[in-house]
């Protein structure tokens, strides 16, 4: 895979791509209600500067200020067959899948990507919540699988960013069997030896907290992440009553023992190098301004000058 | 008393008649109604095999959920021999919506594990209607732990509506329990064999049943969802759940064909619930004999072939 291309690949409906579009100036946190500059939002990792709140970040801005320099390689994913069923609700599938193509410029659920986080090489894989809410689906089951396989062969570190609303329904009975079958992916990382790291994210739910999101060695969430199997309103449904505040967030989790940390996005990039590092026992990381990998690392591939270049445009 | 299904009805009329019939004639001596009775038998074993030859997807479902089809403890009961039940995850409690323990079948000791519905309102309650909490899924954890420990194969019977919704459930974490019992099916170097008896629901299914061999009734159904949850989700209302159950492919002929499914065990005539026994034992030698082909596996070898299995589910879609 050329990164060149999946660099610059227009993001569609990116907030940055907007962001010249002088009545898109601006954005609403959904959480305090502040007007903030689309501007300032994104230079804070799509965190809002009054109020703390996490909004949805894609796995290319994620993966951009995560890598070292915003270098990534994109790891290819076995394409799996399209529309297996022949699903038809109120519409067709593969025209559902179409549509969230355009709107989110994604071919699909998750995003794969090697390179280095404060320069230690590492498997990194993204959940994308604005395609199809991040149902997880053949493709997400091959992309885990094939994240897993890339770390094992080349002996890194695979760092998974959950989110997703559960399993894809229109592919029935097989998004079900992407269980049994990140699973097994999760089991090459063990086997091994190689650290899995989860990082959950707003929201993890259904099939995909019960498998691949729920066995890392070590889990983290965002704050105030929804995080759960079955979702608050059918549990109020089922039990007939109102559930507390803070019920399935990542908070709570904490509580109940069932997380390692709760860690801001913005500190999430230092927090992965030092697990990382010291799982993989390297040294202490150096920290400050580092140059972007040069053309001699394997991760990043080639020129890093119009990688950043890339980035700004 | 039967239960009929809705779409049973015009059965039930006739079948009613026939009953209402001789009833007549045991309190009157002068009345001949045998060949009426005997007629209205004849019409009703055909609707019977009618009826059941070409049911929809739907209808499977409620055959599947049928208060009278043999459920896990029947199966336990007449299948296997010293059963004793083993209890608790020794971390919070015991599950009663999991069954589970030590048993021969066959004479061969092995590990049976199931989800248990309940057959009356005390013991459904009981058995919380066959929905795990988190205790059930680690109950079975340190279960097929100990069947791999001891070598013995593992038998698990399928029937869920799903994973409890609960508050609790959540907060005992639901999620993990779900995923450590997955893993845990993938890990043991033990024959694992699997039926789905009834509902296969969701992630509280595939706890269970990630097997070397899968067998599924041929009323039974499992899915990534209820077709009412779907419904409600992707029609945005769930009296389409005849229209969900149609798309999302659930019952035993699809999911073998999807190659999810190794095999379909025949039901009777209208149903296991009609005639237990012969159901039960379809069962019992489908489980001998998908037992018998992992013979000779050493742990190595199962363990590979079970995640091979699961990692080309799906790869060539219905064309599998
Ligand atoms: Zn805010």
């Amino acid at each position: 895979m050329n990164w060149i291309t999946n660099y610059v690949r227009p993001r569609i409906n990116s907030i940055f791509s907007r962001r010249e579009v002088p009545e898109n100036l601006w954005a609403k946190c959904d959480a305090c209600g502040t007007m903030l500059f689309h501007r300032e939002i994104s230079d804070n990792l799509n965190v809002c500067s009054n109020c703390d709140h996490h909004m949805h970040i894609t796995p290319r801005d994620r993966f951009t200020a995560l890598f070292d320099g915003g270098v990534f390689n994109q790891v290819a994913v076995p394409e799996p067959v399209t529309d297996p069923l022949h699903f038809r609700d109120q519409k067709r599938y593969p025209d559902r899948l179409k549509a969230a193509q355009r709107t989110t410029g994604e071919k699909e659920a998750m995003l794969v990507a090697t390179g280095e986080i404060g320069r230690m090489p590492i498997v990194a894989a993204a959940q994308d919540f604005s395609f199809m809410a991040g149902s997880m689906g053949m493709y997400v089951g091959n992309a885990i699988i094939a994240a897993a396989q890339e770390a094992v062969k080349l002996g890194r570190p695979l760092i998974l960013f959950s989110a997703a609303g559960g399993a894809r329904m229109q592919e029935g009975i097989l998004s079900l069997m992407q269980m049994p079958r990140t699973t097994v992916a999760v089991q090459m990382l063990k086997e091994a030896g190689l650290p899995y790291i989860v990082v959950l994210t707003h929201p993890t739910t259904g099939g995909v907290t019960a498998s691949y999101a729920m066995l890392g060695d070590v889990q983290i969430a965002e704050p105030n992440a929804l995080i759960c199997f079955a979702g608050p309103r059918v549990i109020e449904q089922t039990i007939r009553e109102k559930l507390p505040e803070g019920f399935q967030r990542a908070e709570y989790l904490l509580e109940h023992g069932m997380l390692d940390r709760v860690t801001d996005r913005r500190k999430l990039r230092e927090e992965l190098i030092v697990l990382t590092r010291m799982l993989m026992k390297a040294p202490p990381a150096t920290w400050g301004d580092l140059p972007a990998p040069g053309p001699d690392d394997a991760a990043a591939g080639t020129e890093p000058d119009a990688v950043k270049g890339a980035a700004k445009t | 008393m039967t239960h009929y299904l809705d779409f049973e009805k015009p059965l039930a009329e006739i079948e009613g008649k026939a009953e209402e019939l001789r009833a007549m004639a045991r309190g009157n001596d002068e009345m001949d109604v045998e060949s009426e009775a005997a007629a209205l038998d004849r019409k009703a074993d055909a609707m019977l095999v009618d009826l059941y030859k070409k049911l929809t997807p739907w209808r499977k479902c409620q055959v599947a959920r049928h208060p009278d089809r043999p459920h896990c403890r029947d199966y336990i009961e007449a299948l296997f021999t010293e059963y004793t039940p083993l209890c608790g995850d020794r971390a919070f409690g015991d599950d009663a919506a999991v069954m589970g323990g030590l048993a021969r079948l066959n004479d061969r000791p092995v590990v049976v594990i199931g989800h248990e519905k309940g057959n009356d309102t005390q013991s459904r309650i009981h058995r919380n209607f066959g929905m795990a909490r988190p205790e059930g899924y680690r109950k079975a954890v340190r279960l097929m732990d100990m069947a791999d420990r001891f070598g013995l194969p593992v038998v698990t019977l399928v029937d869920t509506p799903g994973a409890y919704p609960g508050k609790g459930a959540e907060e005992r974490g639901q999620s993990e329990a779900i995923a450590r019992a997955t893993e845990k099916c993938l890990q043991i170097g033990v024959p694992l064999v699997s039926v789905i008896i009834g509902e296969g629901g969701s992630g509280g299914a595939v706890a269970f049943a990630t097997a070397n061999r899968v067998a599924m009734l041929e009323h039974s159904v499992y899915s990534v969802i209820s077709p009412e949850g779907c419904a409600s989700i992707l029609w945005k209302d769930s009296d389409k759940m005849r229209e969900a159950a149609e798309a999302l492919r659930l019952t035993a002929q699809d999911l073998h064909k999807l190659g999810v499914a190794d095999r379909v065990i025949p039901e009777p005539l209208g149903g296991a619930h009609r005639d237990a026994a012969t159901a039960i034992a379809h069962v019992g030698e489908t489980i001998a004999a998908m037992l018998a082909d992992l013979d000779g596996l050493d742990p190595k070898a199962l363990v590979k072939a079970r995640r091979e299995k699961f990692l080309h589910i799906g790869d060539k879609g219905l064309a599998a």
